[in-house]
């Protein structure tokens, strides 16, 4: 295999009016990984994903994807080279059926040349394609749930089909945001499969996350943010016996003890 | 010198009409189109008062604000509070009684150019080897007076305070047992009052006419925007911005692009910087 | 009366007909067909036999043609405003530049009237495009108020720099041939943008658009350019409008500093307002209404557009779905009263 990185960020940071959101972030993504970004709230997470896909300005540092530099391009030329993500909040067309939701990406111009998700855009009509997109990811094909109106699928759904927005550009790198917050346990255990299912069909993964369980169980590599800098690397063993990681979520010995 | 002198005046006269605007902006994060039409009706009002009734100016005056303010707030409560937190509504809404108001004024007899209020002080004097009438020495002195009072009220009364929490986090203020209708009332009543103020200060200068309505309402809204919607400190930092470039257009290009002064400075900075020079909302500046 | 029915609740359902056509086209009897079809011939119909009608009645000839050009202009709004999310507050300037396109066209090449208009649409739409691009990425507000500056920008620099004949405009254009060659490619456009529209926004391309409007990020991160469904959008609706301006520079023979004008802002939003915004049909029925209603008030002068703002606020106010979709929800449901 190649070891040129999929995903190079170097030094990305960013100051929102005098506070440092992001500073001097660097991380790599190979081919085939699926990296984890946890950090404690406010450290950042959510932050870096919008430098990187290009839906803030970062004020320094660089991105590069397949080898290109990609920094402060627009969001959408981004998605186009195949780097797309999910957001934690989701407005899905609410009155519209679940299935027409993603005829917006499969219109783009990625979907068009690629034919969507394994490239059956070429074959039927969008919503074929959606229909099929969508029972991939575990919506029954032939219940009536692809054809629910948004509004009335319950969260685990709406998350799916925030990926299936994603999957439906037949994107090279997915990244996460927080797909695990808000669901619950029976709903968790069987997206952790689908994430794995995702990367044998070889889409690379960076998924951001307060569920630290799930994520250690799928996670190859995991980076810790904590204010805005990256204060831990590696798997997720020693990414936990770390001092550093320890003190960002649980507070220093010296502090505990003086409450103590 | 010249320059200084009528641009320290039109930089005053633009930040009168606009502080009213960005008050009730900056309070309840409701654009006020109908300001325009307000400035005209206080000043339409006092003439009325001081020429068919007879009063004495200074009662005409008062008189002729309260009902402004009153009007103002009759507007808020019976229209406006019914469709808060919809932005596009609240605009047409207010820029509908705008016009509506405006229009039954021309209706009602307002037309023609012999609709004049008498200055305070009659006369002109030397400034700096430059002819300035009193009444625009006022304005200049109305300005950094009223300016000065605004503040005073919003960081030393109750009321003022109240005003200022809602303008922060309107939802924190509510939690502090401040009733955001009730403020957004005081506030529209506030801000019309501040309108038909600046019409007092400032239709001495001129005649009443219903166009400038219009006028008032585009620079109001020019300087609020370059300033930065719901900034005072910003409004009144781009009153003198474009109070200045208007004078300097004036002088060496010709007194028709001074509006296009104006309009230009709202498109440039919405374009560069959409948030203003003062603006508060970070997530403008991605979200816009 | 609601003391009366205090045991009883109203109960609204729908009909069959609406529940099976919102989701399976499957119709089996004529009177179904009846009950979709009528009214869309009654408004189809009724369009293409105004122009015969009317002739026996002169004055309302050019009242139709009014109708027309402000129901373009609503149904460009409506478009922009309620399936892209930029309400765009200054038509009068669509309006204007379709008028000066055309004079200009007429005037200076010599070219006639069924020339010029569909030149001007396309030409005067291209401008408005052009000179809107820098604000495309504004939303709400934001560009609700740069259009309101638009118009009045523009008709202080005809003035200002004393082009296109200053403020006394561009006279003597050429007319139309007869008041039918008027009437019939108004109302023959009018329905034309009505059809095409209402199947642009239920396609897939539609969806683009609706996305724009709810969640652009979405759009965004699904790998398309929000700025150039914008930019179509809003040729689409400056089109329209200049449309309007072009034919109604003809109708006048003449075009001027008033087509910037306030009436061809206000009475467009006025009519979507009160017809329904979102239906694309119902602005027409709005401006049906207005017009109606302001050829009625003649006598009043300016005080016209102070009713037209007194309506407006009231149906802002009191019935924001407007009368369109009020009409279609009537229409379509059983209502009566049942004991609880």
């Amino acid at each position: 295999m190649n070891n040129k990185p999929l995903l190079k960020v170097e030094n990305v940071s960013k100051a929102f009016g005098g506070v440092l959101a992001l500073s001097g972030v660097s991380l790599e993504v190979h081919h085939g990984d699926i990296l984890g970004i946890i950090g404690p709230n406010g450290s950042g997470k959510t932050t870096l994903v919008n430098a990187i896909t290009g839906f803030i300005r970062s004020d320094r540092g660089t991105v590069l994807f397949k080898d290109r530099n990609i920094t402060n391009w627009p969001p959408h030329k981004i998605a186009d080279l195949g780097l797309t993500r999910t957001f934690q909040v989701m407005r899905p067309y609410y009155s519209l059926p679940a299935f027409k939701n993603l005829i917006v990406p499969l219109f783009s111009g990625r979907a068009r040349r690629s034919g969507g998700w394994r490239g059956g855009g070429k074959l039927g009509s969008r919503d074929t394609v959606a229909i099929d997109i969508l029972e991939e990811i575990g919506f029954e094909r032939d219940s009536y749930v692809p054809y629910k109106p948004a509004s009335s699928l319950p969260t685990g759904y709406l998350k799916r089909l925030e990926l299936a927005r994603c999957l439906a550009l037949r994107p090279e790198l997915v990244i996460c945001d927080e797909v695990f917050s808000g669901l619950s346990m029976s709903e968790m255990a069987s997206m952790v499969p689908l994430m794995e299912k995702l990367r044998m069909e070889g889409i690379t993964l960076i998924m951001v996350e307060h569920r630290l369980r799930e994520l250690f169980r799928i996670a190859n590599r995991l980076i810790v943010l904590n204010f805005g800098l990256k204060i831990g690397e590696g798997t997720s063993e020693e990414v936990m016996d770390s001092k550093e990681v320890k003190e960002a979520y649980f507070g220093s010995e010296e502090e505990v003890f003086s409450y103590v | 010198m010249d320059i200084v002198i009528y641009g320290m005046v039109t930089s005053c006269s633009l930040a009168l009409m606009a502080l009213g605007f960005t008050l009730v902006y900056g309070v309840s994060r409701l654009p006020n189109f109908a300001h325009g039409a307000l400035y005209v009706l206080t000043g339409y009002l006092a003439w009325l008062l001081l020429k068919r009734v007879g009063l004495p100016y200074p009662v005409a005056m008062i008189l002729s604000l309260v009902v402004t303010g009153i009007i103002g707030a009759a507007m808020y409560h019976f229209v406006l509070a019914r469709i808060r937190g919809m932005p596009i509504s609240e605009i047409i809404a207010s820029y509908a009684i705008g016009l509506a108001i405006l229009e039954g004024m021309r209706w009602f007899g307002l037309r023609g150019g012999t609709f004049r209020l008498p200055p305070f002080v009659d006369g002109a004097t030397e400034l700096l080897g430059v002819s300035v009438d009193f009444q625009r020495l006022i304005v200049v002195g109305l300005g950094v007076v009223m300016v000065g009072l605004l503040w005073l009220f919003v960081s030393k009364t109750k009321l003022g305070l109240a005003l200022k929490g809602m303008a922060q986090d309107e939802r924190a203020a509510m939690t502090l047992g401040i009733d955001s209708d009730t403020m957004a009332v005081v506030a529209m009543a506030l801000g019309s009052m501040l309108a038909g103020a600046a019409a007092l200060v400032l239709l001495p200068l001129g005649s009443i006419v219903v166009e400038a309505g219009y006028h008032v309402l585009i620079m109001a809204v020019a300087v609020c925007i370059v300033g930065g919607l719901g900034s005072w400190n910003g409004a009144i930092l781009a009153a003198f911005i474009i109070g200045f470039a208007q004078i300097l257009t004036w002088k060496y290009f010709g007194a028709h692009y001074q509006v296009v002064v104006a309009l230009l400075a709202i498109i440039v900075t919405l374009i560069v910087r959409p948030s203003g020079l003062f603006g508060r909302q970070k997530e403008l500046e991605e979200r816009v | 009366m609601a003391n009366q029915k205090k045991d009883h609740r109203k109960e609204r359902l729908d009909r069959g007909i609406k529940v099976r056509t919102d989701g399976v086209y499957a119709i089996s009897h004529w009177t179904e067909m009846t009950y979709l079809l009528a009214p869309r011939a009654l408004l189809i119909g009724g369009l293409l036999a105004a122009p015969l009608i009317l002739s026996y009645f002169p004055y309302w000839q050019r009242v139709l043609s009014i109708i027309c050009i402000y129901a373009l202009l609503a149904i460009g709004f409506d478009f922009l405003a309620n399936y892209v999310g930029l309400v765009s507050l200054g038509g009068g300037f669509y309006v204007g530049v379709g008028a000066y396109c055309a004079a200009l066209l007429n005037s200076h090449l010599g070219l006639p009237p069924i020339v010029t208009v569909p030149l001007a649409t396309l030409i005067g739409g291209i401008i408005c495009t052009i000179l809107f691009l820098p604000c495309l990425p504004l939303r709400g507000v934001y560009f609700a108020i740069v259009s309101l500056m638009f118009p009045l920008l523009a008709a202080r620099i005809i003035e200002a720099l004393n082009i296109f004949g200053g403020t006394d405009g561009i006279m003597g254009l050429d007319g139309f041939s007869s008041g039918w060659v008027e009437q019939y490619v108004l109302v023959c456009a009018l329905l034309v943008s009505l059809f095409v529209l209402r199947r642009l926004v239920i396609e897939d391309v539609g969806l683009v658009f609706r996305g724009v409007k709810d969640n652009d990020q979405a759009v965004k991160a699904s790998a398309i350019n929000i700025t150039t469904y914008k930019g179509i959008a809003v040729f689409i609706s400056s089109a329209l409008g200049c449309l309007g301006g072009a034919t109604l520079a003809h109708i006048y023979n003449w075009a001027g500093l008033s087509q910037f004008g306030l009436d061809y802002s206000i009475i467009p939003i006025a009519a979507t307002v009160v017809g329904g915004g979102g239906t694309l049909v119902g602005p027409v029925i709005g401006c049906i209404l207005l017009v109606w209603l302001s050829e009625e008030l003649r006598d009043l002068g300016t005080l016209r557009i102070a009713v037209y703002a007194l309506v407006l606020t009231a149906f802002i106010v009191f019935k924001s779905e407007g009368i369109m979709n009020f009409a279609t929800r009537k229409y379509q449901q059983f209502e009566r009263w049942v004991h609880i």
